[in-house]
């Protein structure tokens, strides 16, 4: 669905998939640092313990989602700033681009980065031999995995739009909303043999983004309602 | 397995001479096509100019200072137009940049993570002579080292003596080198990729089909490239032979020079085309004096012309065109920028530069395009290859090195479009990408692995 995503909406403006790139640099440096990070932690701990390995990786996730919420915000700042200087040197006074369709971007970008990190390794795994959850592991994993990487993605977008937007008309409770709501999305992966404490949530959490997100990009239920009666 | 190696011995002195030639060439035109445009616009705008000023010119005198004042309120608005233009296109540009860059390397990405031949250890080029079996990790340095500096100092010797060539016209010896170096590329190097393809999916293919193929491909590769052919084909060409040198670089190279040489040359390139005395600096000012365009087949371009020199604009003229007009603009427009430029074109051009500036009226639609050097491609190509290749994270830091490029290259773009000079297209992006492949590598890769096997998600 992501690369639907990209194909239908991105792909044909170059403009957008330089922001997408470019969102997705910033997803990945920010993933660098965090993983410094971690791996600074870990070098500097006792590797035998288990709980404490465990406690520095929750740690590290927790930290990972900060950085990425504080990469996303200087992202905006950039875009601010790039769409300051369109507007300057376009012809008619408004940018190319406006700021939504920047978030938009942005978010896929995160989301795309993230998924692909999350899954390529896995995908490459499953062309090979093997059998699922030989160990007494759960024998849902990819299909879990797969899952959990769409709803990343898509929550990647949406919590692009609702930040940027939060942004854009100072609203901090919605960009602390945009981070509790990662936290709690990466918390709840925490319980993960246990499927149903992370991905019933996450799908719930991801619907209440979507329907935020799509009330404060101007739609409303009557718009929906004509669309899926195809303008009749 | 001698013959092998002697004939990539032998074959290697063309190709590296080319990767010389791309490697010196690698500071992209598209400040060249920029400029261009830029004196494009510049001409719709000394156009329009002088459009109103042979309006105002039936009226009377009081409106003489209206224009006056007129005109430089005019030109300034033209000058941001300008700059407009530059920008208005920038992303396309980028685009069109990026999509062949990365064909290049998802060709490169694709033929090593599946044929075997490319990542196993068969030998090393004669430039190359230390080897790096060395037990001690100084041992290995130094070998590395070493290795590095005797590969740079042939491509500067080669560089310089390409230039040299250059400049006491031995234009026949220069395309005669060209040409034997690419034949020596479309033909030996493909028949050996087919083959090792062919022998990992195990299809088997008789010698006389295998001869027809090869010497189809090869025979349209070289029209394509020296001579005339649609655009998108040559385009598909350059990639395929840059996909094919990045290969053999990273068949042969052992792997720690093959990093060293990955920063060498970016550095090299840096001061090759920025410092005055650089060889390419040179090239592009000799080039500049004689108002004409350099080399054909080293340069990846991106445009289509679609002016064609006619004296009033005349829709069916404006088809789909070949290179040979780029050259037409190259050969106008050459006093005002840095002409690296050149498109793929060799001597059909000659006759055709030596339009006037002057004739405006022939500048109807025209789509710039950006143009990259050949040596740029391959080593992004090589970076991201190796990467694969050698990474134990695999996909992930692979990934990472390709988005480091790509995000490398559009920086170099934005550089270009503030300066509107000849940049060199490889530090940046080869500084980023080799930053990010070993961070990725050694730090990135643990932290992802344990979040995966607990099935963590960040």
């Amino acid at each position: 669905p992501a690369l639907g995503l990209f194909l239908f909406t991105i792909a044909r403006d170059p403009l957008r998939i330089i922001i997408l790139i470019a969102g997705a640099f910033f997803w990945l440096v920010s993933l660098l640092l965090s993983s410094l990070i971690w791996f600074i932690a870990v070098k500097a701990s006792d590797p035998q313990d288990e709980q404490l390995q465990k406690g520095l990786l929750i740690f590290g996730v927790m930290f990972s989602v900060l950085l990425q919420e504080a990469f996303r915000f200087l992202y905006y700042k950039l875009l601010r700033k790039a769409i300051e200087g369109l507007v300057a040197l376009s012809e008619d006074g408004c940018s190319p681009i406006s700021i939504q369709q920047m978030a938009y971007v942005a978010g896929v970008g995160f989301g795309l980065m993230s998924g692909a990190f999350s899954m390529i390794n896995l995908l490459a795994d499953t062309l090979g031999p093997g059998t699922v959850g030989i160990h007494g592991d759960s024998q849902l994993y990819f299909l879990t995995s797969a899952f959990m990487t769409m709803v990343l993605i898509f929550l990647h977008t949406f919590w692009g739009i609702l930040f940027f937007h939060g942004c854009e008309h100072r609203r901090w409770w919605e960009i602390m909303a945009v981070v509790v709501m990662h936290l709690a999305v990466s918390g709840s992966t925490f319980c993960n043999p246990l499927y149903v404490g992370s991905l019933v949530p996450s799908y719930l959490l991801m619907a209440t983004a979507a329907a935020w997100a799509y009330l404060l990009s101007g739609g409303s239920a009557q718009n929906l309602w004509r669309f899926l009666l195809c303008k009749s | 397995m001698i013959t092998f190696m002697n004939n990539s011995d032998s074959e290697e002195e063309p190709c590296n001479e080319r990767t010389s030639l791309m490697s010196a060439e690698s500071p992209p035109v598209p400040s060249y096509q920029d400029g261009l445009q830029a004196s494009e616009a510049g001409e719709a705008q000394a156009r329009r100019k002088r459009r109103t000023g042979s309006n105002r010119s039936p009226n009377n005198i009081a409106d003489g200072e209206m224009s006056d004042s007129g005109v430089p309120v005019r030109e300034s608005a033209l000058e941001n137009e300008e700059e407009e233009l530059t920008l208005k296109y920038g992303a396309k540009h980028v685009i069109m940049l990026f999509v062949p860059v990365t064909l290049c390397m998802i060709v490169v990405v694709a033929t090593i993570k599946s044929v075997r031949f490319y990542t196993e250890k068969n030998g090393q080029l004669i430039y190359t002579p230390f080897s790096e079996d060395t037990t001690s990790v100084g041992q290995r340095l130094l070998n590395s080292v070493l290795n590095t500096i005797i590969m740079i100092s042939v491509i500067v010797v080669m560089t310089v003596f390409l230039v040299l060539l250059y400049k006491y016209r031995c234009y026949k010896f220069i395309h005669g080198w060209l040409i034997l170096s690419s034949l020596m590329l479309l033909f030996l190097f493909t028949y050996i990729y087919l083959g090792e393809v062919l022998k990992t999916y195990n299809v088997a293919m008789d010698y006389p089909t295998l001869f027809l193929v090869i010497w189809n491909f090869g025979a349209v590769g070289m029209i394509c490239i020296h001579w005339k052919g649609p655009l998108q084909l040559q385009q598909a060409y350059l990639i395929m032979i840059s996909a094919l040198m990045a290969l053999v670089f990273i068949k042969y190279l052992p792997e720690w020079s093959a990093w060293v040489i990955l920063g060498a040359i970016s550095i090299y390139d840096l001061m090759a085309v920025l410092c005055p005395k650089g060889p390419l600096r040179m090239l592009v000012e000799t080039a500049q004096e004689r108002n004409e365009p350099i080399f054909p087949a080293l340069i990846y371009s991106s445009a289509m012309m679609w002016t064609v020199g006619m004296a009033k604009p005349d829709t069916a003229a404006r088809g789909p065109s070949q290179q040979m007009w780029d050259a037409a603009e190259d050969g106008r427009e050459n006093h005002r920028s840095p002409s690296h430029a050149d498109s793929q074109m060799s001597e059909t051009r000659s006759p055709v530069p030596t339009r006037p500036i002057t004739s405006l009226e022939e500048l109807e639609e025209e789509e710039r395009g950006v143009k990259l050097g050949l040596g740029d491609f391959i080593f992004y190509s090589v970076l991201v290859g190796k990467a694969a290749a050698t990474a134990s994270g695999d996909w992930n830091t692979t990934l990472a090195c390709f988005v480091a490029i790509l995000i490398g290259l559009c920086l170099t773009l934005l550089l270009l479009a503030v300066f509107k000079k000849a940049l060199p297209a490889l530090p940046i992006s080869i500084t980023f990408g080799l930053v990010f492949y070993f961070s990725t590598d050694n730090l990135v890769r643990p932290f992802m692995d344990t979040l995966a096997s607990h099935q963590l998600y960040i």
